[in-house]
């Protein structure tokens, strides 16, 4: 097995280690190469988590695995960070009706920026980290984001804020390979993370107390109406702040018996208006928060929605530029086939063919 | 060549402690309680170092209860001290500073206990204290020596203290970082329960001991075989308490000359960094004594503990383990993560000044040219750390 074809060049790596499968075989495949590899695992979140990422017995998986690689190991504490850019924000979106992505946030802040920046100080010219994604070079020295070689494990979405300078500082040693590759190269190296599940959802979020119990340990959860588009109230919800646009879970279906999905929230009456799934869709999306892989693309490309959305053919027309002529802040997304209404606080990540061009943040 | 200033950690082996320890890994594995001549032997040991215990801590063999360490000691001392007055129906409130190491400071929380703060130098305040105590408090648990920034805590005056205002309660010091450095001969008659532990002196990890004055009442937290009488069940570490008892031994007959000469090393480690890096702070560090200089004298002479603003503990460690040079900060949690520390936070250290906390600790072992290395590694990396925050 052989690292990514656009290798970290010369000089020390630092890994950015989870604890998961991915980031153990990212770290050995360096390692395999010949590279001075340094691991390290980012002590991001304090409060409860079983999600396969984040908790000590992850950040004991990732340790056990930097000793069998014999690489030194450090744990870094970006705990103040990680709660004042994902979390806070995060509860502060749901009380305004905001449904955040906390995994893009975090990579936008912590893992692509505090830690690059750490890593610079420490004399790292590099990081390393266990994404499915590639980062390709064109002939005029352009680095893009391309999707990862397995398809169905791609994470090209959540990585899609990187910018050129980002790009050339980071490494993704399996963007060419597909999970069970990964995995089966674990298990050939005896790594104790081989077979270790997927990490899932919110790694702060627990599966046993779920989104209610964090959101409601944190900000008031209000009871709401629930009204069809004529007005008319045809239900009640146990919190308006756990309804996201677009869902059709805890909905009761309309009178003619089919499915009910949530068109729009409003906080501030504590009000879901509901519909058919053909009221649902949009035909364009607003973005604001828009970030450019190298520079403002406008005109057809392809869009994708959510993680592991289905690309669809989308014009991208500018509404304002922001700084500086080159840039690009808010723009509408025009769908070519309408599609289901995105939620507020949700990123839209533009594609040309596999490779990324930029993304932004659907506007409430 | 390694620089090793972390003997607050953990300090390296005594040799004579090795040498001691090496037949009871191989040969003499004779059970203490049993009756044999292989037994016999491992109880001598066993009790051979228990009076060295004794006479470094003021007490009698009999009131030395060997443990696994200092943890356990601590637990002992509080839990035990507190389970047994709540099984008699008596007060069972405890006191204690609130710079005390975990093992003394989660216990005491975990009952809801009191804590008393401490000065911008870490001592504790007096007045605070009467304020705490009253005849229902059952434990009072002071440290000797601060494990994080070295202060000397003022015992005579805290035991004078509780015996008037709560004349009923214990008394108990974790003494764990102050063996190597202070005379603690008349400990044992003034407070009821000292924990040390043998790796902070040059002995082994896993042993260590709680000295209980005869007629405290202690409720033991391990029962079973009934060891230790009865204080501590379970069979002993026989090799980690004859280690210990080596260490102890040389340490109580080298403790001049080590503590004059790591003073010296101390004093030129802050000062030259005082000299070397723009705005270091030397944690609660007194004002200037009559020689110019900053009053140490409230401080042991193997920790020298400095903030330095503009950079992050982590990042240091790692740029000064890059040359050799192994240090430590605060403390770390379960992780391995650096954790804000309660110490500065309870000294009144701003949080972003405790954030770029380090720890330089010396002991018997160190020498002049870990002050150098020291001196060399660290004013380069908090340039390089200033340059890119």
């Amino acid at each position: 097995m052989t690292l990514a074809p656009s290798g970290p060049g010369d000089g020390p790596v630092l890994v950015a280690m989870s604890g998961g499968v991915d980031s153990s075989v990212a770290a050995a495949l360096l390692v395999e190469a010949g590279y001075d590899v340094t691991g390290v695992t980012m002590k991001l979140w304090g409060g409860d988590s079983d999600s396969g990422c984040c908790s000590v017995s992850d950040v004991d998986d990732a340790r056990r695995v930097a000793q069998q690689l014999d690489i030194a190991f450090h744990v870094f504490n970006f705990g103040e960070g990680f709660t004042a850019h994902v979390v806070d924000p995060y509860v502060r979106a749901h009380a305004e009706g905001v449904t955040p992505n906390p995994c893009i946030e975090c990579n936008r802040h912590l893992k692509f920026d505090a830690l690059l920046r750490r890593a610079e100080a420490l004399g790292f010219a590099t990081v390393a980290t266990g994404h499915h994604a590639r980062i390709v070079q064109g002939p005029n020295g352009v680095r893009r984001l391309a999707r990862g070689a397995d398809g169905a494990k791609d994470q090209s979405y959540v990585l899609h804020m990187l910018d050129q300078d980002q790009l050339a500082r980071v490494v993704l040693p399996l963007g060419h390979l597909t999970k069970d590759r990964v995995r089966a190269h674990a298990a050939r190296l005896g790594l104790r993370t081989a077979a270790k599940p997927d990490s899932q959802d919110v790694c702060f979020i627990t599966s046993t107390g779920g989104r209610s119990t964090f959101l409601g340990d944190r900000i008031p959860l209000r009871a709401g109406r629930v009204v069809d588009t004529d007005g008319t109230e045809v239900g009640t919800v146990g919190a308006v702040e756990l309804v996201t646009v677009g869902q059709r879970r805890g909905l009761a279906p309309g009178r003619d018996g089919t499915a009910r999905y949530a068109l729009a929230v409003d906080i501030p009456t504590a009000t879901v208006t509901v519909g058919t799934a053909a009221q649902l869709d949009r035909s364009a999306i607003t973005l604001q928060q828009v970030v450019w892989a190298h520079e403002p693309v406008l005109g057809e490309v392809l869009v994708q929605c959510s993680a592991h959305g289905t690309p669809v053919a989308a014009t991208l027309v500018a509404t304002s530029s922001g700084g500086g002529a080159d840039t690009v802040a808010e723009l509408t997304v025009e769908l070519a086939t309408p599609m289901r209404r995105v939620a507020p606080g949700q990123s839209v990540v533009f594609y040309a063919a596999d490779e990324v061009l930029g993304g932004g943040i659907v506007t409430p | 060549m390694t620089a090793y200033l972390d003997h607050a950690a953990s300090t390296p082996p005594r040799p004579e402690a090795v040498e001691a320890m090496l037949p009871f890994l191989r040969d003499s594995y004779g059970n203490p309680s049993g009756t044999h001549p292989m037994a016999r032997a491992a109880r001598k040991a066993i009790d051979e170092a228990r009076e060295v215990v004794a006479e470094a801590l003021g007490a009698q063999p009999g009131e030395v209860v060997f443990t696994s360490g200092g943890t356990e000691s601590d637990n002992l001392a509080v839990f035990g001290v507190l389970d047994q007055r709540v099984a008699t129906g008596a007060g069972a409130i405890a006191v204690a500073s609130a710079v005390e190491h975990h093992a003394v400071l989660d216990p005491v929380v975990s009952r809801h206990g009191r804590l008393v703060s401490v000065d911008a130098r870490g001592r504790i305040d007096l007045e605070g204290l009467a304020a705490a105590l009253d005849p229902t408090v059952a434990l009072v648990s002071v440290m000797a020596v601060n494990n994080e920034v070295g202060t000397i805590q003022p015992l005579d005056e805290i035991a004078a203290l509780v015996r008037r205002l709560a004349p009923d309660a214990v008394i108990h010091t974790d003494a764990v970082q102050a063996v190597q450095w202070l005379d603690l001969g008349h400990l044992g008659s003034l407070v009821d329960l000292v924990s040390i532990s043998g790796h902070k002196f040059g002995g082994p990890k896993g042993a260590g001991a709680l000295v209980v004055r005869d007629g405290v009442a202690l409720a033991a937290q391990a029962l079973g075989g009934g060891q230790e009488r009865e204080r501590r069940s379970g069979t002993q570490n026989v090799a980690g308490i004859v280690g210990l008892g080596a260490a102890l031994r040389v340490t109580l007959d080298s403790r001049d000359t080590v503590v004059e000469r790591t003073t010296k090393l101390r004093d030129r480690l802050l000062d030259g960094l005082l000299a070397s890096v723009p705005d270091l702070i030397e944690t609660g560090a007194g004002p200037p004594a009559d020689h110019g200089g900053p009053d140490r004298s409230h401080r042991i002479p193997g920790i020298a503990h400095v903030c330095i603003p503009g950079v992050d503990s982590e990042s240091l460690l790692f740029l000064l383990e890059k040359a050799e040079v192994y240090a430590s900060a605060a403390s770390s949690c379960a992780s391995g993560a650096m954790e804000p520390s309660h110490v500065l936070a309870g000294m009144g250290v701003a949080t972003e000044v405790a954030a770029g906390s380090l720890r330089l600790s010396l002991g018997y072992a160190s020498v002049d040219g870990d002050v150098d290395a020291v001196l060399a590694a660290v004013p380069p990396a908090v340039e390089r750390l200033r340059l890119f925050s």
